[in-house]
């Protein structure tokens, strides 16, 4: 077992998909020679040469297409969109193209592909570099979603993704990047669409995500002072979704509260309320409530942005509207 | 531009590609021209009945036909290999017959019908037959540019030999998405070779009235290192030799080829569109040049049979007769196939 840092585990699942795989790749903006923007692929091209290891034009559309026509011909890419704000720009790849082929064609196009990028606030980038669009490809038919919450879990669910025959985004939180975790030495290989409980408590349980699951730990530590204890999940997949996980809890504590950093309007947390409430609505003893961002755009100075995302207050307010 | 321009003028004697990107091609031999033909009168044949059962109710939704085009994807299609891959936009039956896709496969697409090639699932827009290397007609502008050089690098990566071509219109090349696929395919120097079919209109709109400058694609080869390549569209054997020039360039290793191909469609935009805004002597005027008569003639005038070419004429209306009877007579899709095929495993669950 070593510690690692977020940033770190990401080269190295990269490393371990590729040494175990000829027909993986890795294209993006300044992922070779560079080590790319954020650090998270430094050695990798080091290691596996210019022919797998591409750096590309700022061309967002060039950079999935290519990674769509490769893994519809026998290759297995991870392409990186380098702020996930940039899907922005590439969207009609993502969505019109990468998730409907296998659909549209009757099962005849496998798209074996991973679309990695840096998601998410904390680094006061401002409005167009922090964005929180996990929810982006929640809605869209035919994507697999991934954001985990540590250096293990990025590692064993990028191998996860990687190996996974459908395409996946996998969302890295980039103020997680510098935070450190166990990883266990060897091969890890994760499965997506699988919660874990990070902390198991009988009085509510918090539903969290990435950047918002130490938060929601934090949050559990502090409440378990005022007497009340708390279950944390962590999500790590939307798309598979770990209902099972989540209802489970829910009948056992009667309480659910969602923490998402993204602007409130059809976040994830809406959906797992909506199904807990279709499903469960008799195991509830108070109201769900959904922590979020508010519905802005995030701002950039460091008060502003604290401000604006899920504080640990904010969550442990949460759970105490919860359990009124 | 003057040299494109000086080499803009249309002859009829199978020339072969205008322009300096070009290798010269020898004659064409006369089973490829045979060849040729056959499929240019299929496509037509069935473009045409492909309409008719749209006025009947058959085929619904909407459709673009390649009426009037159809020397771009036969003369292409016949300089390819087999393992070549295809790329097509949502004017994309002919490029789909081409490649030997069976007719009533496409026309039960095109009818919603169960034998479709992909069961009804795709329609008109997104014909694809992945066994034939047809990898897909695209109905988002400009996107398929990007996933041609995915397949082209795949194949240079695999050292396959294998060639992407990739078809697209006129009003493609006024989208982002073109130009970064230009520059991606020029810089990694992929086996691709991108075909834009100028007939001319963007939808409704004249592509040179939005267009800055005059010829929408060839003009645009020197921004990415590559040379103006233009051809005459409605000539089968300077399609076929453009072809086989880029494709030999590809296999080279010598990178991806812009080939313009003026042409004109015969029709509208798309069902919905009777076209009318076309001044009608300029829709006379390449009428007048056809491209299958005209290739008719010159088989002939090159000693061709004409009981081959009647034979080729007559084969292709049976063929169609019964893949439109075929396609007829298949039932509707199961309605199980809604939530099939999202995922790999089959399904559609996004829960667990």
């Amino acid at each position: 077992m070593a510690e690692m840092t977020y940033r770190d585990a990401v080269a190295r699942g990269i490393a371990q998909e590729m040494e175990r795989d000829p027909s993986v790749v890795l294209i993006g903006e300044d992922v070779g020679s560079a080590g790319g923007v954020f650090k998270a692929t430094v050695g990798v091209f080091d290691r596996f040469g210019p022919d797998r290891v591409v750096d590309t034009p700022i061309s967002e559309q060039a950079i999935l297409g290519a990674a769509m026509g490769a893994a519809m011909t026998g290759l297995r890419p991870i392409a990186e969109i380098m702020f996930s704000d940039f899907f922005a720009v590439c969207w009609d790849i993502v969505a019109n193209e990468i998730a409907k082929t296998r659909y549209m064609t009757n099962g005849q196009v496998s798209l074996p592909l991973v679309i990695r990028s840096a998601n998410g606030g904390g680094a006061r980038f401002g409005a167009q570099h922090s964005q929180s669009v996990e929810n982006w490809a929640m809605a869209i038919p035919g994507l697999k979603v991934v954001a985990p919450s540590t250096p293990r879990d990025v590692v064993g669910l990028l191998a996860a993704a990687v190996r996974d025959p459908d395409p996946v985004l996998f969302f890295e939180q980039k103020s997680l990047y510098p935070a450190k975790g166990d990883v266990p030495e060897g091969e890890i290989v994760d499965e997506l669409g699988t919660a874990v409980v990070r902390r198991h408590g009988k009085d509510a349980t918090v539903v969290a995500l990435a950047a918002m699951v130490p938060r929601a730990l934090e949050a559990a530590d502090r409440l378990a002072g005022e007497g009340v204890e708390v279950t944390v999940i962590d999500l790590r997949s939307l798309v598979p979704l770990d209902v099972t996980t989540v209802a489970t809890s829910v009948t056992e504590t009667g309480h659910l509260v969602t923490v998402e950093e993204n602007p409130r309007l059809c976040g994830w947390g809406a959906e797992v309320a909506s199904i807990v409430a279709e499903e469960r609505l008799f195991d509830l003893d108070g109201p769900i409530v959904r922590v979020t961002t508010p519905h802005v755009p995030l701002p950039a100075a460091d008060a502003l942005e604290d401000a604006a995302m899920p504080t640990v207050a904010r969550i442990m307010e949460g759970v105490r509207r919860s359990l009124q | 531009m003057t040299e494109l321009q000086d080499q803009k003028g249309r002859g009829g004697t199978g020339s072969g590609a205008r322009g300096t990107g070009a290798a010269a091609v020898g004659p064409v031999p006369i089973e490829v021209r045979t060849s040729i033909y056959k499929m240019m009168v299929e496509m037509r044949d069935f473009e045409k009945r492909a309409y008719d059962l749209f006025l009947q109710g058959l085929v619904k939704g909407t459709s673009h036909l390649g009426l009037g085009q159809e020397a771009v994807a036969a003369g292409f299609a016949a300089a390819m290999r087999p393992s070549d891959y295809t790329f097509a936009t949502y004017r994309g039956h002919n490029h789909t017959l081409a490649r030997g896709v069976p007719m009533t496969a496409v026309m039960a697409e095109l009818m919603g019908r169960q034998a479709g090639l992909m069961a009804g699932k795709g329609g008109s827009m997104h014909l694809t037959s992945v066994a034939h290397r047809m990898m897909g007609s695209y109905a988002i502008v400009g996107a398929h540019l990007t996933i041609a050089n995915g397949a082209a690098w795949s194949a240079k990566l695999r050292g396959t030999g294998e060639v992407a071509v990739c078809f697209f219109g006129d009003g493609t090349t006024n989208i982002g998405a073109f130009h970064e696929a230009l520059n991606l395919a020029a810089v990694w120097k992929l086996p691709v070779v991108f075909v834009c079919e100028n007939n001319r209109w963007m939808e409704y709109t004249p592509i040179s009235s939005v267009t800055a400058v005059a010829h929408p694609a060839a003009d645009r080869a020197r921004s990415y290192g590559l040379d103006p390549v233009l051809v005459d569209g409605n000539d089968a054997d300077a399609t076929y030799a453009a072809a086989s020039a880029a494709l030999e360039r590809a296999r080279a290793g010598a990178g991806p080829t812009l080939v313009e191909a003026e042409t004109y469609r015969h029709g509208g935009h798309s069902r919905a569109d009777p076209g009318k805004y076309r001044p009608e002597a300029e829709v006379q005027a390449w009428l007048a040049r056809d491209p299958i008569p005209l290739y008719r003639l010159r088989l002939v005038e090159s000693g061709v049979d004409e009981s081959v070419l009647r034979q080729i004429e007559e084969a292709a209306q049976s063929a169609v007769d019964a893949a439109s009877a075929e396609a007829a007579a298949s039932p509707p899709p199961d309605s199980s196939l809604v939530e099939a095929d999202v995922w790999a495993d089959g399904g559609s669950s996004w829960r667990r």
